[in-house]
């Protein structure tokens, strides 16, 4: 094994060339960076979260991780393995789930795709049976062994194309937007169940979402890219640096006052006696609240964490200025 | 191969067969309509034979015999198409062909195994019912020993193959093609006149004649016929298969290392 991560990822590019018809017979050539020199590595045991706007490079840098697609450039590794020169040694220590797309047989029951695995990876007796028997408890499968893929609904489907990914305890698990159209309590099932794969299990997991609970709740490492390129990698914290964002003091008072005066908070919204404070995330909240109690007549209050979803629109605000001026 | 590869094989294509078999009112349907056209060939060709007899070598029961067949591996060798092929070419369209290559399994084994599975299912689902009804209402030249009947299953089985190569070197189009109707109704029209549907090759004149019956689509109709009513030695119909499979998957799979080493998979 290669020190450093278990999946290591050195200035990988990959360019794309489209053919674009321009005139009745012309076409036009044209090269697309779809990945640009992007570098990481991602340590054995680590769940990152992996999220970007449509058309950032998310799904090209999995592919190639996964080998079916070739790097035009750079040095790519998971667990030791090139990708590309030896796919069908790697998919056997990989898990793949897309979250709009199947592994499953459509037409026949879920059990028969198990089945399949069984087979395909060559999974020992004992453990398919250990490894079955515990995804259908966690995943809460048992009354849908027998039931025809195509009438799953789509949180049943998705749990069900998680435990495929899994019957041959991968070592490392991609998931491409697991959560994409489920409702909050298959969303919470899935998530729950993520989190205690990799904590009893220690699977890494690459999560790519747009979704951003997703990664609130799972992920303690984040990597935002856009256009082929890395903009963040580091704790989801640091991502509120980085983006400049602001807490919320909402706070409650006995009545109708003028905007609080505590600079360098400032009042974003009032309503009656209710008044919105934004701060620096990075900063503590409790010099501005002991500030208010001190100075106003205080009944209530609550402190609201910033949204990273705001945090990344800022981020990508700033680029898209920074290029243009 | 290996013990663990074959089992893999194994497993694919029975699930091809019941993955089939689930659609009961498709099969029914399809067993109807084969043997209503069958009827209205085997009219058709007593007319024909009629008129001139021993057309292409064959008297009226052998004519007979081969419409029959005709119906019975119309489905099972997907003749206008509409086996595995459909579905890769769907595949490959999607982008959903990515999960497939993400498979620690051979890409063209695995679709050979499924079309297989569905093929055996459609003979006997769908191709033996039109066969004895059309051997019980009309005279037909079969043969009295096993032996000819087990050579005629090989001949089918080696035809499977001969016809998912065909198929499957035109799902690959897709990778370089956007749409598959084309592809589709091509495949449909020489499926159907070169296979022999319409009229026996052995009736084919001249030149022609002599070309389409060293064409692949040979291998699928013609061929288990001849073997069956002893028109045909069966090695030599074997050989000119087995050649045919071999080509075909040969170039199948240098066609599809090309398409997905190249080709962009569509589709985030």
């Amino acid at each position: 094994m290669t020190e450093g991560g278990f999946i290591e990822v050195d200035r990988v590019e990959k360019v794309f060339d489209v053919r674009r018809k321009t005139g009745f017979l012309r076409r036009e050539r044209r090269q697309v960076r779809a990945v640009d020199s992007v570098s990481f590595t991602v340590a054995r045991g680590e769940m990152v979260g992996y999220i970007g706007p449509n058309g950032a490079g998310k799904s090209t840098t999995v592919k190639m991780l996964t080998g079916i697609l070739v790097p035009s450039g750079g040095r790519l590794r998971v667990a030791g393995i090139d990708p590309s020169r030896e796919r069908t040694r790697l998919a056997h220590r990989i898990g793949v789930v897309f979250g709009q797309r199947t592994t499953l047989w459509w037409d026949l029951p879920l059990i028969d795709s198990y089945r399949l695995m069984h087979r395909m990876y060559r999974i020992p007796d004992a453990r398919y049976r250990e490894n079955l028997d515990r995804l259908v408890e966690l995943l809460d499968l048992g009354a849908l062994l027998d039931v025809p893929v195509r009438q799953l609904s789509l949180g049943q489907r998705m749990r069900g194309d998680i435990a495929a990914a899994l019957l041959h305890d991968p070592e490392v698990l991609y998931l491409d937007e697991p959560t994409i159209g489920l409702d909050v309590i298959s969303k919470a099932k899935v998530r729950g169940f993520l989190r205690e794969l990799n904590a009893e299990r220690g699977t890494t997991v690459l999560l790519t979402t747009h979704d951003l609970q997703d990664i609130e709740q799972l992920c303690s490492r984040v990597m935002v890219i856009d256009h082929g390129r890395i903009m963040y990698d580091g704790p989801l914290a640091g991502l509120h640096e980085v983006g400049e964002s602001e807490r919320t003091l909402v706070v409650d008072l006995e009545r109708e006052l003028p905007p609080i005066d505590a600079a360098p908070a400032r009042v974003v919204r009032v309503e009656g006696p209710r008044q919105w404070l934004a701060f620096p995330a990075a900063e503590s909240a409790a010099a501005l609240v002991a500030r208010v109690a001190a100075e106003y007549p205080l009944v209530d209050l609550s402190v609201r964490e910033p949204d990273i979803e705001a945090v990344i629109a800022k981020m990508y605000a700033d680029q898209a200025e920074r290029v243009v001026s | 191969m290996r013990a663990g590869s074959l089992r893999l094989y194994a497993a694919v294509a029975a699930g091809g067969f019941r993955r089939y078999a689930t659609y009961r009112a498709a099969t029914a349907a399809g067993v109807f309509t084969n043997t209503v056209f069958g009827l209205i060939l085997v009219y058709t060709y007593l007319a024909l034979w009629d008129e001139k007899p021993h057309l292409g070598g064959y008297d009226q029961a052998q004519a007979v015999t081969y419409v029959w067949l005709g119906q019975a591996l119309y489905s099972t060798l997907a003749i206008q198409g509409g086996g595995a092929e459909k579905e890769l070419m769907g595949r490959i369209r999607t982008g959903e062909i990515a999960i497939d290559l993400y498979r620690p399994a051979d890409l063209q084994l695995w679709w050979l195994a499924s079309d297989l599975g569905r093929a055996v299912f459609q003979m006997l689902g769908r191709g033996v019912v039109p066969f004895v009804f059309g051997a019980l209402f009309f005279p037909m030249a079969l043969p009295n020993d096993v032996t000819t009947w087990v050579a005629f299953v090989v001949a089918v089985l080696l035809g499977m193959v001969v016809s998912f190569g065909i198929r499957h070197l035109a799902a690959l189009s897709m990778f370089w093609l956007m749409d598959d109707r084309g592809v589709s109704q091509t495949l449909m029209v020489t499926g159907i006149f070169c296979s022999g549907m319409t009229l026996p090759l052995n009736a084919f004149p001249g030149a022609f004649g002599d070309i389409v019956r060293v064409l692949p689509w040979a291998a699928q109709i013609q061929m288990p016929a001849d073997v069956l009513m002893g028109e045909a030695a069966p090695l030599g119909a074997y050989a000119f298969q087995a050649a045919w499979a071999v080509a075909l998957l040969a170039a199948g799979r240098l066609v599809q290392s090309v398409a997905t080493r190249r080709v962009v998979v569509q589709g985030g």
